[in-house]
This record gives structure tokens, C-alpha cells and sequence, in this order.
């Protein structure tokens, strides 16, 4: 056994063979990875504790640098920690350290090892503990050793002392009623002399306060004195932290706090010491104007320093000032203007969120023509990011900053042009959305839309398709502001717009259609004016009255002629024809502009011509386009385009025959059909979009007495029924009604009695069916009975809209965030903290013996309050009290008798006011 | 608090990797492969700073310090200084400096154990300890001493300690 142990243990590779090993590789460092670990499996299973040391370090090793899996050698690492020789310990508590959780199986093994280690006289050992203990204490683990944490915290070795106070986060963390044992041990190191030790414990506060602040303010005394005393800088930057969160809670203290904060900041030489009184400062004692003129003052030097991080602290320091104190921002504009051509990407990305803090509408298009420069000579990245802020700032709340939409609808354009842009989708957005609000803008945004889509290079730029989009879109919407439709129509129809892709190429084509319907409106009116103008002159000398009171006559025909078309088609209910009217009359006031641009004698028959040839024109050159897209594989593309290249052909046979007849036959003819489907399609068009709220189908109101179900398993059954059973499930229904039954059985006769005399039309049957299923017949005219109010709302709409430059929905048009609650705290380590520091205040201790008394009596009287439960508990207390004051002398007994009263009187859970 | 402590090489290989915070080993090296695609693409001259939340979750910061061919870099949250950070740093690479006189690359991947050690001496728990690197240097030698004098006695066969008592 011995020969065979000393042989395993001189050939057996040490970590820096294996880490020698690992760097000769080249190409199979896997494959040696692969060995090493089975060789090492096999080596940790040697009962040599050199050797299963060695195998255990090579395997963390490996863990740590190459990813290898070390979770299968838990229980050598146990072994390995419980070694007598502290090389090996240490080994096996790095292992432990980097590879143990909460989940690991073998941990209820180490409680008694790490109490041991805890307990030994080799202080690297219990630091090992400590260390370990920090890292992986459970619930299990954190309760068991909290005994022995508590008697390190007051040990004489500051060595240990500082590393059992930094442990206490994790304790406190996973066992909260530790602090009943341990936090006033905990507080009274604060007041140690040892700089380690205060390090150490100021910041466990500072961890503890980031969490639940309202905890600590009773200890702001000793903080505060730390504030004022202390020269370790890595101190007063914890201690400024704690009072960031302390502050807030008590405006007291921060009035105490500003005075020294500002020593600290106008004297230190250290840049992190003075940074962290800026954000304090800053966060928290934001109302002392003084205080924040001196940070102000200090954040300028910090961002015209050489040092990018002080740069860019800067840069944070003035974020963090921009909710309350704008005016530091803007002060500083010109240093975080020229932050934008810093070479630092942190440092770009800073100064343009500061910039975008600054935006107002007063100056909202001066900062952003100096972005728009800045993103033309910066990185595609940076240049994003730019767009993608002004985008985001000008739209926020409906476009709140911006007061001239023109100049706005401009800059959208420009930001399309910038190469590298890749913001497409946005502009499309806000391009559509300032359409359908801001009435008086659509005049610039077609000539934006008309400045982009005139442009062939511009098709073959994938970043701009969802601009183009929207131009398209808007060009045709708003044709009717446009300067030269037939300009636009050109572009629509490029060749190259075959490089789009096909759901914006069938925007193209729908908004073509627009454009052509408008101006074969435009056309027709001026033929109409045409032959008034021949009427008059053949009647010899008719004055314009007379025109104009033909043209309104004619009008009236037209109008006249149009519903009885719509009466016949019966398509349209009697609100839709009223519209129709409504818009009828605003047309016949266009009908009379045109008239009397076109009143001219001399030039009518050439303007005629002229404008027959451009249609003709036109129509040819859509069919030349349009055509090949017939076959064209997108359904989109191909319905769009067939409808239109329909409509042309229907138009160019009415036009070509025109041609043979004579202008007094065109006087007398009559309106045609296509004419009357081109007057259909215009008023289709001329209804206006708006934007829609994100809460408006939830406006809808469900019908009285009906029923949403939530599963609709019923549809199946329906849709599988002959309409007897239907009639047999609303039969059903009938009780559930809350009008009279005779009501009900009379309507449900009225249905029977329907059914066999529309059975013959299937469209009929769709409805009864779907009557019969959704709403009774009775409910019907409940529905019919809301289209009244629905008319009154659209025209109130329509009275307001004059006087409103930007449309905005009464119920907002952000969907509303929900706000979600915080969870729940858990509160536990909260109220036991609380609860030791209303005891540990119930007064000052003359001696350590008076004071342990004290303590376990104020225990046991709080107990008793508690409730029955404590009464055992509270006894043992008792006792323990009796055997301590055995050993007192007789004064002394007198002495804590005397005491009594007052710990009654201080019972009272009063929070003393340590400030004043 | 602190998060973990890397120092990778300008490779992207791993020569420290201590995390105060779990996470299983397949989502440590995927957290050091991120950081290491953002650090190699900054250049020289630019501020020590990078938003760290993508890889380490909420309220995680970054800071980093490239010597020679090694970025050291520290992961924390908000209780933590971005300056008084990178000045620790500093503290770690003089207390290394001081251990292998002039410390360079090799030196840290031949001494695993002792860095580890270094460091456990500076920050415990992920909370700093210790910010001088005199102090800490001598912790590092009496520890060296102990595990010396504990290898001593290995080392001694036990055939020899029957011959003594014969």
C-alpha cells in the first residue's frame, strides 16, 4: 500500500503539467481535454489524499477555463475540504467555492467541516470558511453557523473579523432571523478604529440600505459621523451611497447631510470621491440650490477633462440631473454637442439621450438640423441612432413639440435621404399618421412624397421601400392637393419600381388608381364645362349667371341620376345616401371653381384637346406598365392590377368613341355609365381616413341580452345542423330572455312563419341563420335604434375638425400601460431589523453586565406580549437571567432593581428623533 | 456588490473567471464569449465603461483595463463606484505585479491557484475587503509559507520515519 501510494503520487501530472500540456495543442485540444478529465476520474477516486487533491485542482481548473462539468465530483470535493493539511483544504474549498449551489446534494455534509473550520486556531482556515460560506450558505447552512459568525464579529484578529462581517450579507439574505442574533454586534463595529473593519461593515450597510432603506435610518447618527470623520476614500463613497437612499426618506437628514457632502466635493483630490458626491447630490439632495450649483460646476470640469471615463461620468452625472435641474443640461449644451464627435461610442450615445432631454418646440428644428449633420458624418450606427431619437422625441405624445408640421414633414424627408439610413419603417409610420391628423400638412407632404418617388435611384435602395411607401400612399390619398397629378402618376408608373417588393408594389398600384380616378374627374368636369360653354354660345350671348345656373342644373341631374342608381342597386342603406349628398354639394362648389378656370373662349377647345390627350396618354402608359402584372404571382399585385387595367379599358372605349362624335352631340348626351361609375369610385375616395384608436373596438357595445360565450364549441354543432335544430337552440334560448314570454313566442311564430317564404335565396338563409344564433329579430330594431347617435357623432367630428390643426382621440390613441404593482417584499429580514434596533434603543448601558440584563429583559417582556406561545420561552429567559445575577455583587443587584422602571417607561415603540 | 471578475487574454481566452453570483458553467463561458465580441471591437482611448446588462442581467455595469495582452474587467451594480472599480483593478494587477515581479501573461496562466488566492484576499463575497495591495501581499506570503511547510511534511516518506524511531 505504501509503494503503491508513493508511486501514484510521483508519476501522477500536477495542474502545470496539464496547463503545459493544454498549450502544445494546436488543433486537438478538445480530444486532450477529453483525456484529461477521464484521467482525472480516475485519479480523485485514489484514496492518496495528495493525489486526489491534485486530480481535484486540475478539474477546477478545467471547470473554470475550459467549460468542463465538475458537478459529478461533489462528494470528492467534500472529502478533499476535510483534509487535515491546509494545501489540500484550500484546494478543496476553491472547488467547492466555484462548483457548489443551492441544488448541490452533499451540502447538509459540510455544516459540521465548515463549523470546524470556522472554529480553528489557523485563521486561513476559518477565512476559507468564511470565504465559502459567502459564496454558498443556504438556509440550512446560514441558521447552523450563525453562532459561530456571531462570535467572530467581535474576535481580535482583524483578518478574520472584517471577512465573518462581510459574510453576514449572506446570512441575513438566507436565514433573516440572524439578525436578532448578529446585528448589534454588526453596528458596533461601526464605531471600530481599525479602517479594514470599517470598510468592511460599511459596505455590508450599503447593501442592506440599497434594498430596504427605511430599515437603517435610525442608525443615520453613526453614518453621519462616519461621513464627517473617515479619510478612507472606498468609505465615505459606501457611506455616501447609504445616505442616497437615506435621504429621500427623511428631509431632516439631508439637511444635516449637505454641508459635509459639499466639504467632501469641493476639497477631495480623488475623482471618485467627487463623482459620488455629484450623484448624491444629484439623486438626493436635488432642493439644496447650492449644493447642486457646486456639483453643476464640478460635472463641467469632469466633462472637459482628458480622461474619457471622466468624460463620460460627466455625461451620466448630467443624466441623472435632467428630471429636476434642466438648466445644468442646458448650460453645458455646447461641451455635450460637441460630446457627438467623441471617438468614445459610450460618450456619443450620452450626449445625444442629453440632447434629446433638452428638445423643447421652441427649439426643436435648431437641435435637430444639428443632429442631421452629425448623422451625415457619422457611422452608420451612430447615424441610427440619431434618426431613431429625433423620430422618437418629436412623435412622443402626439407630436407634442412640434408646432410647424411643414417643417417637420421636410425633415422626415431629409432623414430618408441620409445614407445608411435604415429607419424606414418609422418615417413610413409618422409620414401616414401626420396625414390622417394634420390636415394642413398634407399639402408638404405631397410635395415630399412627390420629391421621393420622382427619383428612380432611390427604388433600388432597400432601406428607403417603406418610405416610398408611404409616399406613394399619401400621393394618392391627398392627390387632390397635389401640383401636377400627371407628374405623379409618372412616378407610380416607372419601370423601375418592378424592384420593389410586392406588398409596396401593390400600394403603387392602388394609389395609381387614385390618382387616375381623379384626374378622369378632372376630366369629365371640364368636358361638362366645355359643352355649357358651346350651349351658351349657340344660344347667342347667354351671360356667366346663366352658365353657372346650367352647370348647377346639371349637377342636380347628376345627382338626381346617382341615387336612383344607388336605389336600384340597393347596395347602399339611406345614411350611406345622405353622405353621399353631403359630399355631392361640397363637389358641385369644385364643379364651379374648375368652371371658371376653364370660362376662357379662345383656349377651351385647345385645352380640351390637350387634356383628352394626356388621359388617352395615361391610359396607354398604365396599360403598358400594369399589363405583365396580370401574371404576376403575388394575389395582391394581381387583383390591384387587373381591377385597374379593367376600369382603363372601360374608359378608353368610352373616350376612343368620343372621338367620332360632334361637340353638339356631346352637348345633348347623356351621362354615361361609365361616367356614373367614375363619379362612384371618386366618392369612394373622397371619404377621409382618420387614425384609429388603439381602445376602439372596445368601444363597441355588446347588444342587450346577448351572450359571449367564451368557448365556441357551439359554432361546430350549428354549422353541422340542418336549420331545424338552429331553430331548436334559439327555441332554447327564449327562456333566458328578460322581455315578456308572450313577446317572445310571438316573435318566434314570426320566424317560423318567415322561414319557408325565404328559404329559396341561400344569402337570406345566411342571415336568418346567423340572425337566429346571434340576435333575436326583436333585438334588430334595438341595433337599428343606435345608428342616430353613431350619424350625430360623425357629424359633431366633422363641425370640430375646421378648428383643430392636429386630430387627437378623446381617449388617447397610446394603448394604456398597464401599471403593474410592485410584488409583495419579502418582509421578514425588514421587521427583524427593525425590531432589534427598537430594542437595542431602549437606552444607554452604564456597564457590559447591565446591559446583557437589559437586553433579556426587554426580551422577555416583549414576549409576553406576543401571546400565550412565548410564556415557555420567556421563562427560560428568566431563568437565565436569575443565574447571571448570582454571580453580581449585592450594589449592583440594587443597582439593575433600580433600573426596572425605566425599561417600562422605554417599551413604548417611540422612534426617537436623532436629528434634532 | 460585485458580480465576477474576468481576465481574458486579447484571444478571448479565459485565464480568471470568478463569478460571486451562480451560474452554470455553460452560462459563465457564454456570458465571457459576449463580453469579449464587445471588448474587441473598442478601441484604445475611449472610456473603460460598457453596459453589461445583456449579459449579467439588471442593474449590471462593466469596467475594464487592458494591459499589454489582458483585459482585467469587473462586473457590479449600482452600490458600487465606476471610479473607485477601476482604481481596484489597479490594486489586483500591483498586487500581481508585486507577486511575479513584472507580471505578464504566462505568469498567470502557471500560477491558477494563486491568483484565486490574490483576489479571495480582496473581494469576499463580492464585497470589497481589502484596497491595499501591501496588506494583501501579506496575507499572500504567509499563506504561501503555510502551504510550504505543508507540502514539507508530504513530502516525507514514511519508510524514513520508521528508520528515525528504529
Amino acid at each position: 500500500m505504501a509503494g503503491s501510494s508513493i508511486m501514484e503520487n510521483l508519476f501522477q501530472r500536477t495542474l502545470e503539467d496539464l496547463i503545459k500540456g493544454l498549450r502544445l495543442q494546436l488543433i486537438g485540444e478538445s480530444t486532450f481535454i477529453s483525456n484529461a478529465t477521464e484521467e482525472i476520474r480516475r485519479e480523485v477516486k485514489s484514496t492518496d489524499q495528495h493525489t486526489k487533491s491534485i486530480a481535484l485542482q486540475k478539474l477546477s481548473y478545467l471547470s473554470a477555463v475550459h467549460a468542463v462539468d465538475m458537478s459529478w465530483a461533489c462528494f470528492h470535493v467534500v472529502e478533499v475540504m476535510s483534509s487535515s493539511k491546509f494545501a489540500h483544504k484550500r484546494i478543496g474549498y476553491h472547488a467547492a467555492s466555484q462548483s457548489f449551489n443551492d441544488n448541490t446534494p452533499v451540502l447538509l455534509l459540510i455544516t459540521n467541516q465548515l463549523r470546524k473550520d470556522l472554529s480553528s486556531t489557523n485563521h486561513f482556515e476559518v477565512s476559507l470558511a468564511l470565504d465559502l460560506l459567502s459564496r454558498i450558505a443556504t438556509l440550512d447552512l446560514a441558521r447552523d453557523l450563525t453562532p459561530e459568525v456571531f462570535k467572530l464579529l467581535s474576535t481580535a484578529r482583524v483578518f478574520i473579523r472584517k471577512k465573518a462581517i462581510a459574510v453576514v450579507l449572506r446570512v441575513f439574505d438566507k436565514y433573516p432571523d440572524a439578525v436578532r442574533v448578529c446585528f448589534k454586534r454588526l453596528v458596533e463595529n461601526l464605531e471600530s478604529s481599525d479602517p479594514q473593519v470599517v470598510t468592511a461593515v460599511i459596505g455590508v450597510f450599503c447593501e442592506l440600505a440599497a434594498k430596504d432603506p427605511g430599515s437603517y435610518l435610525p442608525l443615520a447618527p453613526e453614518f453621519y459621523r462616519i461621513l464627517v470623520d473617515s479619510k478612507n476614500n472606498w468609505v465615505l463613497i459606501k457611506v455616501l451611497k447609504v445616505f442616497a437612499k437615506l435621504a429621500p426618506l427623511e428631509p431632516r437628514l439631508g439637511k444635516r447631510i449637505v454641508e459635509p457632502v459639499c466639504d467632501h466635493m469641493g476639497r477631495s483630490g480623488a475623482k471618485s470621491l467627487v463623482f459620488e458626491c455629484v450623484r448624491t447630490v444629484l439623486t438626493s439632495l436635488s432642493d439644496y440650490e447650492s449644493a447642486v450649483k457646486l456639483a453643476v460646476e464640478k460635472v463641467r470640469e469632469l466633462l472637459v477633462d482628458q480622461d474619457p471615463n471622466l468624460r463620460y461620468l460627466g455625461l451620466q452625472a448630467l443624466s441623472v440631473a435632467t428630471p429636476e435641474h434642466l438648466w445644468a443640461v442646458i448650460e453645458n449644451k455646447e461641451a455635450v454637442v460637441k460630446s457627438l464627435s467623441d471617438d468614445d461610442s459610450n460618450i456619443k450615445i450620452e450626449s445625444l439621450r442629453l440632447l434629446m432631454a433638452m428638445v423643447s418646440e421652441s427649439h426643436v428644428a435648431d437641435i435637430s438640423r444639428v443632429l442631421l449633420n452629425y448623422a451625415l458624418k457619422s457611422d452608420p450606427e451612430f447615424s441610427n441612432q440619431i434618426l431613431g431619437s429625433i423620430l422618437t422625441t418629436c412623435c412622443r405624445n402626439v407630436y407634442e413639440i412640434v408646432v410647424d408640421f411643414d417643417w417637420y414633414v421636410s425633415l422626415l424627408g431629409e432623414m430618408a435621404m441620409i445614407p445608411n439610413c435604415q429607419k424606414g419603417e418609422e418615417i413610413e409610420t409618422q409620414l401616414v399618421d401626420i396625414g390622417m391628423r394634420v390636415k394642413d400638412a398634407r399639402m408638404q407632404l405631397v410635395r415630399v412624397g412627390r420629391d421621393l418617388l420622382i427619383d428612380p435611384a432611390l427604388l433600388g435602395n432597400v432601406h428607403l421601400h417603406r418610405i416610398l411607401c408611404a409616399a406613394a400612399w399619401i400621393a394618392g390619398e391627398y392627390v387632390e392637393v397635389a401640383a401636377n397629378p400627371f407628374e405623379l402618376m409618372d412616378a407610380l408608373l416607372q419601370p423601375r419600381t418592378s424592384l420593389l417588393p410586392p406588398s409596396i408594389r401593390a400600394v403603387y398600384i392602388n394609389s395609381a388608381f387614385k390618382i387616375l380616378i381623379f384626374c378622369l374627374d378632372c376630366y369629365i368636369l371640364q368636358n361638362e364645362g366645355s359643352a355649357s360653354w358651346y350651349s351658351d354660345n349657340l344660344a347667342g350671348g347667354q351671360s356667366d349667371l346663366l352658365s353657372v345656373k346650367n352647370d348647377t342644373e346639371a349637377a342636380e341631374l347628376a345627382t338626381c341620376e346617382g341615387s336612383n342608381d344607388e336605389q336600384h342597386e340597393d347596395f347602399n342603406p339611406r345614411n350611406a345616401t345622405e353622405s353621399s349628398e353631403d359630399l355631392s354639394v361640397k363637389n358641385d362648389i369644385d364643379r364651379v371653381a374648375t368652371h371658371g378656370q376653364a370660362s376662357t373662349p379662345p383656349t377651351v377647345l385647345g385645352k380640351k384637346n390637350s387634356m383628352h390627350e394626356s388621359i388617352v396618354s395615361l391610359l396607354n402608359r398604365i396599360e403598358l406598365i400594369f399589363g405583365p402584372l396580370i401574371a404576376n404571382q403575388d394575389v395582391e399585385v394581381l387583383e390591384r392590377a387587373q381591377n385597374l387595367l379593367s376600369l382603363v379599358q372601360l374608359i378608353k372605349e368610352e373616350i376612343i368613341d368620343n372621338l367620332v362624335q360632334s361637340v353638339v352631340d356631346i352637348a345633348n348626351k347623356k351621362v354615361t355609365r361609365v361616367t356614373a361609375i367614375i363619379n362612384l369610385l371618386r366618392d369612394a375616395f373622397t371619404t377621409e381616413l382618420g387614425p384609429v384608436s388603439t381602445s376602439a373596438q372596445g368601444r363597441i357595445v355588446v347588444p342587450d341580452g346577448l351572450v359571449l360565450k367564451e368557448n365556441l364549441d357551439d359554432l361546430q354543432a350549428m354549422c353541422g345542423d340542418i336549420e331545424l335544430p338552429s331553430s331548436s337552440s334559439f327555441g332554447t334560448g327564449v327562456p333566458h330572455l328578460t322581455t315578456t314570454s308572450d313577446t317572445s313566442s310571438s316573435n318566434l311564430l314570426k320566424n317560423e312563419e318567415s322561414g319557408p317564404l325565404k328559404e329559396s335565396t341561400s344569402l337570406i338563409e345566411h342571415r336568418k341563420r346567423h340572425e337566429l344564433y346571434y340576435l333575436p329579430s326583436e333585438k334588430s330594431e334595438i341595433v337599428s335604434d343606435e345608428y342616430p347617435p353613431a350619424k350625430k357623432d360623425k357629424k359633431r367630428a366633422n363641425q370640430t375638425k375646421p378648428r383643430l390643426a392636429l386630430v387627437r382621440l378623446d381617449d388617447g390613441d397610446v394603448a394604456p400601460i398597464s401599471v403593474k404593482r410592485p410584488e409583495p417584499r419579502d418582509d421578514s429580514l425588514s421587521g427583524a431589523i427593525k425590531d432589534v434596533l427598537l430594542r437595542s434603543e431602549t437606552g444607554p448601558c452604564m456597564s457590559g453586565s447591565s446591559r446583557s440584563k437589559n437586553h433579556g429583559h426587554s426580551h422577555t417582556k416583549e414576549r409576553r406580549h406576543r401571546g400565550k406561545e412565548k410564556i415557555v420561552e420567556g421563562e427560560e429567559h428568566d431563568q437565565r437571567e436569575k443565574k447571571k445575577s448570582g454571580h453580581c455583587r449585592g450594589r449592583r443587584k440594587t443597582h439593575q432593581r433600580a433600573k426596572s422602571p425605566v425599561n417600562v417607561v422605554s417599551h413604548t415603540p417611540v422612534i426617537p428623533d436623532f436629528l434634532l | 456588490m460585485i458580480k465576477a471578475v474576468l481576465v481574458l487574454n486579447t484571444e478571448g481566452k479565459p485565464r480568471l473567471a470568478k463569478f460571486y453570483q451562480f451560474q452554470s458553467v455553460e452560462k459563465q463561458h457564454e456570458a465571457i464569449r459576449n463580453v469579449f465580441s464587445v471588448l474587441c471591437c473598442r478601441p484604445e482611448h475611449v472610456s473603460n465603461f460598457v453596459d453589461a446588462e445583456s449579459f449579467f442581467g439588471p442593474d449590471s455595469r462593466l469596467v475594464y483595463k487592458h494591459f499589454a495582452t489582458l483585459y482585467f474587467m469587473f462586473i457590479f451594480d449600482s452600490s458600487e463606484n465606476e471610479l473607485a472599480m477601476l482604481d481596484l483593478i489597479q490594486v489586483f494587477v500591483e498586487t500581481l505585479d508585486k507577486c511575479f515581479r513584472n507580471v505578464c501573461e504566462l505568469d498567470i496562466v502557471f500560477n491558477y491557484s494563486k491568483m484565486h488566492t490574490i483576489l479571495d484576499e480582496i473581494i469576499l463575497g463580492g464585497q470589497v475587503l481589502e484596497t491595499s495591495s501591501n496588506e494583501v501581499m501579506k496575507a499572500i506570503e504567509e499563506i504561501s509559507r503555510l502551504e510550504s511547510a505543508s507540502n514539507a511534511i508530504n513530502l516525507v516518506p514514511k519508510s524514513v520515519s520508521g528508520w528515525r524511531s528504529r
